[in-house]
């Protein structure tokens, strides 16, 4: 964790003062990060707004067709942003799909789907996911007899939302950091989106004169940026528990809110969410698939590189989620000054772009651990350091909601630590167990950057070959290769889902 | 604890404090080519390429079977392997880096990471396609075009000088990457060419025209044959390469001649590194894609410009001598540096 920061600085330092300085108040530079803020603060507000209703209409009401829904709410997950990015200009550019569909309708222009407005739109629709998937967590893990009291002392049912919303507030700062930080550092779809957010700034330096101070003086200002976000979020959360205190009683199943009049229109809108963040995608995918066939292109993604995608990342999930859980114990059980700077450091490799996370991997790689160096394990070890805040997020969440009595109790009666940890936190803390891995899953077998450079020579994976077709204006290959993708991406997941409701 | 957690800290700080700011600048001067001899065996050779594997693939793996050498290939972006062996050091596993533009090139020969390559190895390449002091040699060669749409532009309406591209009738109707390495290499030679002041007009009135921008050369070209824009500024061999897959592209090339800035041709280029230990094995690599074989290849299979004489080109293209590219070091990273300060300056960047 600690890794990236060092390198960061060590790189600035080679920089004279004065470089550092210029940098720093260079003007364009600053209205850069000026939008690039801008644009997490619009996104992060859309995701919290789409999700949170979304995330109370799968989880307690009776939606019609809920399951379904419970899972394509949170699939566009699995996309990745390039992919979404490009799928979005090809279907809403000017010359799109759409555009020609609606042609003979006479509609000569679409909305401009490059820019901001277009940022906005993707980085929300697949990001929005993070927020839905803990806020969900969240509200499955209310205690219902809180509800119940409420509207007995009130006597309406808004007393509910007065009841609820504070004990979701954790869930909601915690997704919605985690949709702040992927804006800051997503590269993929501003870039196709052409919208000029920080990280271009970043890459421009890497890619024209490869001034590597430069770019890491650049990166060091990300990271101030992120870290004051992360700090509000962490201090936001405060002090308060949010475990059950009175354990008398079993756990009661909560009523399902009955949407009445409102069902039709609710299922309207899931759909029409749907149909952006999943069809659309999906659609541009299958047409260039079908395009592909129809040229007889090779179809099949070579069994090898699915092999290899799936080997890296459940190395990476293992290590990474194994990693997570004494960060997690750590910030849950002993909350203090330490727990807080642990946090901190964690999330802030999140907020780089993946190209300066893998730079600095590979120079303390290979310059120190040569053995290790562009092997499996390293590769691994990227992934633990890009998506550690997700594994550690969900983890502490569901350790969160367990009662730390519950552990004192059994070691009351007589259980060792060890054993109090196998027999009753573990179960209790699966399912957060479970969404960690899951995350950290879909999440390692889209990355990129770090793959490229910290992958075995000659060991590709079904994103680096994604990435090398569309370089190469192969879409067919591409979209081949991103359909295999998306389908294994969404594996656990989708079981991740479909076991959530059963327990149910 | 919290005392572990910042003398872990200060360690990785020393320990990367004394090593980052070292090994970038190994003292010495490059030795001449005249001199240069290459030492080192091996059987297997570690390749960071840029260019991708749909292209150079078949090359290598023809090169193995000629010589039963193995290749070990990384493939990724160019300025980001660059970036890569920078970082990497003297522990850098790569033997031979092969670059798809001349700017990676010069950063790596800059940090001193190259090794002389011999005179005889070499000499088959015009000097203005190879580096000054042989630190790495051009293999193929790329020419800046204009890749226009012919059911909406007639070859006739089309100007000879990029310069000329400035009138109204153009309004809104072209398209550019400026984030693409090519275009920052025509930047400079415009630059060098016409001076600053005339390359900063050039730029500010295609800017006021409403030309469009793009995030790379594909997407100029897919742009162009679907109709959004008319016609774009890309290197030559983008709309030979996607038409063998689409035949149904919409997209034709105007090669600018005469010495025009517009005519620049760039270079992807190879050069053998100095942490390998099997220098003489990747001068056998650097020899076979200079040879006739290799050559034809990227020829006739991705429509280049061979860099040794007497390969035929593909027929579509404009040979070099009627081109008469600007002579300019496209390795040359000051001039680079100034051509990032000119885009930034016009907000391009």
């Amino acid at each position: 964790m600690l890794l990236p920061a060092g390198y960061l600085v060590v790189r600035a330092s080679n920089a004279g003062a004065t470089t550092v300085v210029n940098t720093i108040t260079d003007a364009r530079t600053l209205q850069l990060l000026g939008r690039t803020v801008l644009l997490a603060l619009a996104v992060t507000a859309a995701s919290v707004v789409l999700a949170v209703p979304l995330a109370w209409l799968t989880a307690r009401t009776n939606l019609p067709w809920r399951s379904f829904w419970t899972i394509t709410t949170a699939l566009p997950l699995v996309i990745p942003s390039y992919v979404a990015g490009f799928a979005f200009v090809s279907a809403f550019g000017p010359r799109g799909q759409v555009q020609r569909w609606l042609e003979p309708l006479g509609i000569d222009r679409l909305p401009e789907i490059y820019g901001f407005f277009g940022a906005w739109l993707v980085l929300t629709l697949f990001t929005y996911p993070y927020v839905l998937l803990t806020v969900r967590a969240a509200i499955k893990g209310l205690d219902p007899a809180l509800e119940e009291a409420a509207i007995t002392l009130d006597g309406r049912r808004r007393a509910v939302f007065r009841v609820v919303a504070p004990q979701l507030r954790p869930a909601v700062a915690s997704g919605a950091l985690l949709v702040a930080l992927y804006t800051f550092h997503d590269f993929g779809a501003v870039s196709l989106l052409r919208f000029d957010a920080f990280t271009n700034a970043i890459y421009i330096q890497y890619r024209g004169s490869l001034d590597r101070s430069v770019a890491a003086i650049l990166s060091l200002m990300l990271i101030a940026v992120t870290t004051t976000v992360v700090v509000g979020e962490v201090m936001s959360r405060g002090r308060a528990s949010y475990h059950r205190v009175n354990t008398a009683g079993g756990r009661r199943v909560a009523r399902q809110t009955e949407l009445g009049r409102w069902k039709w229109p609710a299922f309207a809108a899931c759909s029409l969410l749907a149909v952006l963040s999943l069809v659309v995608p999906l659609g541009v995918i299958g047409y260039w698939v079908y395009r592909a066939a129809a040229g007889a292109d090779s179809l099949a993604p070579a069994t090898l590189t699915m092999f290899r995608s799936f080997e890296a990342s459940a190395l990476g999930t293992a290590m990474c989620v194994a990693a997570a859980i004494p960060v997690a114990l750590l910030i849950a059980r002993h909350p203090g000054p330490l727990s807080r700077v642990v946090e901190t450091g964690a999330f802030v490799g999140h907020a780089l772009p993946g190209v300066v996370v893998a730079l600095a991997l590979v120079f303390f790689g290979a310059r120190y651990a040569p053995m290790l160096y562009q092997t499996r394990w390293m590769l691994a070890f990227a992934y633990t350091v890009l998506f550690m805040p997700l594994a550690v997020g969900s983890v502490r969440a569901s350790l969160l909601q367990v009662s730390p009595h519950i552990d004192e109790a059994a070691q009351t009666l007589g259980s060792s630590g060890l054993a109090t940890w196998r027999r009753v936190t573990f179960p209790l803390v699966r399912p957060g167990l479970i969404a960690a891995a899951s995350l950290v899953f879909l999440s390692a077998m889209k990355e990129l950057p770090a793959t490229l450079m910290l992958a075995p020579t000659g060991y590709s994976t079904l994103a680096t070959r994604v990435w090398s077709a569309t370089n190469d204006v192969l879409y067919g290959p591409a979209a081949v290769h991103a359909s295999a993708l998306v389908l294994l991406a969404s594996i656990p997941l989708a079981m991740l889902l479909v076991k959530d409701r059963r327990i149910q | 604890m919290r005392r572990t957690t910042a003398a872990l800290f200060a360690v990785i700080f020393l320990l990367a404090a004394c090593n980052g700011a070292d090994t970038d600048d190994p003292a010495g001067d490059p030795t001449p080519a005249a001199e240069a001899t290459l030492e080192g065996e091996a059987e297997e050779l570690v390749v960071y390429s840029g260019r991708s594997e749909e292209l150079v693939g078949p090359v290598f793996a023809a090169f193995e079977e000629a010589t039963g050498i193995t290749l070990s290939v990384r493939y990724g972006d160019t300025a980001e392997m660059a970036a890569q062996i920078l970082e990497e050091g003297d522990n850098s596993p790569a033997d031979v880096y092969f670059g798809q533009d001349a700017g990676a090139l010069g950063a790596l020969e800059n940090a001193n990471r190259f090794v002389t390559l011999p005179e005889d190895l070499i000499s088959g390449v015009p000097s203005q396609f190879r580096s000054v002091n042989s630190q790495w040699t051009g293999v193929t060669g790329r020419s800046r075009v204009a890749v226009y749409n012919p059911d909406r532009v007639n070859e006739e309406e089309l100007p000879d000088s990029i310069l000329e591209f400035t009138d109204e009738r153009w309004r809104d109707r072209l398209g550019w990457a400026p984030t693409n390495g090519s275009f920052q290499a025509f930047v400079t030679g415009l630059r060098e060419l016409e001076g600053e002041e005339r390359a900063r007009e050039w730029l500010t009135q295609m800017q006021a025209l409403g030309t469009r921008v793009y995030a790379n050369n594909g997407a100029i070209v897919q742009a162009t044959s679907a109709g959004e824009i008319d016609a774009g500024f890309v290197n030559h061999y983008y709309a030979y390469q996607i038409a063998k897959r689409e035949p149904g592209l919409r997209a034709a090339n105007h090669f600018f001649t005469g010495g025009d800035p517009g005519a620049l041709v760039n270079v992807a280029g190879v050069g053998i590194l100095r942490s390998s230990d099997a220098q003489a094995t990747a001068g056998r690599l650097v020899e076979y894609l200079l040879s006739e074989d290799a050559q034809n290849h990227f020829a006739t299979e991705s429509s280049e410009y061979p860099m040794i004489d007497g390969i035929a080109i593909d027929e579509r293209l404009t040979p070099l001598d009627e081109l008469q590219p600007p002579d300019i070091d496209l390795s040359d990273l000051e001039d680079l540096e100034g051509t990032l300060a000119l885009l930034r300056e016009v907000g391009l960047l």
